[in-house]
């Protein structure tokens, strides 16, 4: 592999770490909300955080666009106060990546705290322990697997994700181009032994990612 | 549940039979991206008086040329570069003797109609300038020929850093027009039919690489002799009158006939 095919494999990982970053406290919150708790409009939000799973790609992209766009809702805000540019910039892929891959995260982190028994938060609550230490300590443990595993899906998830990151972030070589992207261009530019070593690249990881969540998934206590 | 599945079926088929008929008079053109809306033009005259139906794919010639070398089921090829025309030519993909040059454009620097932040391209080093919108190199002839312009005037290496490379010339327009770039190369003829952008700049005929829009058959057309009228047609007094209204500097003479 050439130093270009490293660079590029090496910001795609940085890209869905970071995008794991924004991921896990929101998606943690949200699961655990939508495991535990009813409320009127639940099934409206859990549609929403579904959405992006079914959505074509390049309609939450165009949605982000008009959001994070130099005039959008917060895109001008931004720009205005902080002077910083979302769009075209490195911030749009990680934003990207990481609304597409929120809810392969949240769905099998709710799954897992679904499969927690009640009984045992409510032992740790008799025993005076609060709201967040019978979360850190007896929920999040039991659900460990789970929530591994949806981590490791929604990491495999950004790292291919194309049509979301091209829509706000383009592909600028250095700067927002994402393995997919690279593929895309390499093969509009006949560069095929190029976009043949990214692709490989590309199905290791994601078999590796796939592999590790189904052994977490499929070993049973 | 079988009822449901047997008619199924046969709607899919006779959807494709029905698509099938419809191709026998169709002829599919492979266009620029720039070419979008005078082509649209022409083919809605021609439609009416032929009775040939013509339909598009428009994208960056370099696209277009991977396309067909792909084998895609295209009958004319209509690219915004020679060099594109060129190298489907060396593989033996066009036919022969039917290629011409038939257009020519010039390249301007656009900027967002609110926003103007400069007028010339010497201001590309501001710091003001964050974003320049500029047609992917090496597969949007737009790209190709603004960046051995910017090379001419030794600005490209200093600028590279600032450019999104866009995936043909009207997602440069669409970048400048969203405000989200700062300012854009396109053709005279994209900035023509766009209210949100403002020419900054318009690179002189002297300074830019020569724009030309070859038209060739492609050699597997399925419909070659409609397609062969067709390109008859794009410098027939009619259709150079559209190209003309749009602003294209049409290369050669209208044929008498």
């Amino acid at each position: 592999m050439s130093g270009v095919e490293w660079q590029l494999v090496g910001f795609s990982l940085r890209m869905a770490l970071t995008s794991l970053l924004l991921i896990l406290p929101v998606g943690l919150a949200l699961a655990w909300w939508l495991a535990r708790k009813n409320w009127p409009g639940k099934a409206l939000v859990e549609t929403l955080v579904s959405l992006p799973l079914v959505l074509p790609p390049v309609v939450t992209g165009l949605l982000l666009l008009q959001l994070f766009g130099r005039r959008g809702l917060v895109g001008s805000w931004l720009h205005s106060t902080l002077d910083c540019d979302v769009v075209f910039t490195w911030r749009a892929v990680v934003i990207a990546l990481a609304a597409m891959s929120l809810p392969l995260f949240v769905r099998a982190a709710r799954t897992a705290f679904e499969e927690v028994d009640v009984k045992f938060e409510q032992l740790a609550r008799t025993l005076g322990a609060g709201e967040w230490r019978v979360f850190f300590t007896i929920t999040l443990p039991l659900a460990k697997r789970g929530v591994l595993a949806g981590t490791l899906l929604s990491f495999a998830r950004a790292l291919g994700e194309f049509g979301a990151t091209i829509m706000v972030a383009g592909n600028i070589p250095g700067r927002t181009t994402t393995l997919p992207v690279a593929i895309y261009q390499a093969v509009e530019n006949g560069e095929d032994a190029h976009a043949w070593t990214l692709a490989g690249v590309s199905a290791v990881i994601a078999f590796a990612a796939v592999f590790i969540s189904e052994k977490l998934l499929r070993r049973k206590t | 549940m079988k009822r449901v599945f047997t008619s199924l079926f046969a709607s899919a088929a006779l959807l494709f039979a029905a698509q099938n008929e419809i191709r026998a008079t169709t002829v599919t053109v492979f266009a620029a991206a720039s070419l979008t809306d005078s082509l649209k033009q022409i083919a809605a005259d021609y439609e009416k008086t032929s009775g040939d139906k013509i339909v598009f794919n428009f994208a960056a010639s370099g696209t277009l040329a991977r396309q067909i070398e792909a084998g895609a089921p295209a009958d004319i090829f209509f690219s915004a570069d020679e060099t594109k025309a060129d190298a489907l030519e060396k593989k033996g993909l066009l036919v022969r003797g039917t290629r011409k040059s038939l257009l020519g454009n010039s390249l301007v620097i656009v900027t967002p109609t609110d926003a103007a932040a400069i007028h010339s391209p010497a201001e590309f080093t501001n710091a003001v300038v964050q974003h320049i919108a500029l047609g992917e190199v090496k597969t949007v002839p737009c790209g190709t020929y603004a960046k051995a312009y910017l090379e001419k005037l030794s600005l490209w290496s200093a600028i590279e850093n600032k450019v999104v490379p866009c995936e043909s010339v009207r997602a440069v327009l669409a970048a400048v027009e969203s405000g989200n770039v700062d300012v854009g190369f396109v053709y005279k003829t994209d900035a023509a039919i766009s209210k949100k952008v403002q020419v900054a700049y318009e690179v002189p005929a002297a300074d830019a690489p020569k724009i030309s829009y070859p038209v060739a058959l492609i050699k597997d057309a399925p419909q070659p002799d409609a397609a062969k009228k067709f390109i008859g047609y794009l410098d027939s007094d009619a259709a150079t009158a559209v190209f003309k209204q749009f602003g294209f500097i049409v290369l050669t003479s209208p044929t008498t006939e």
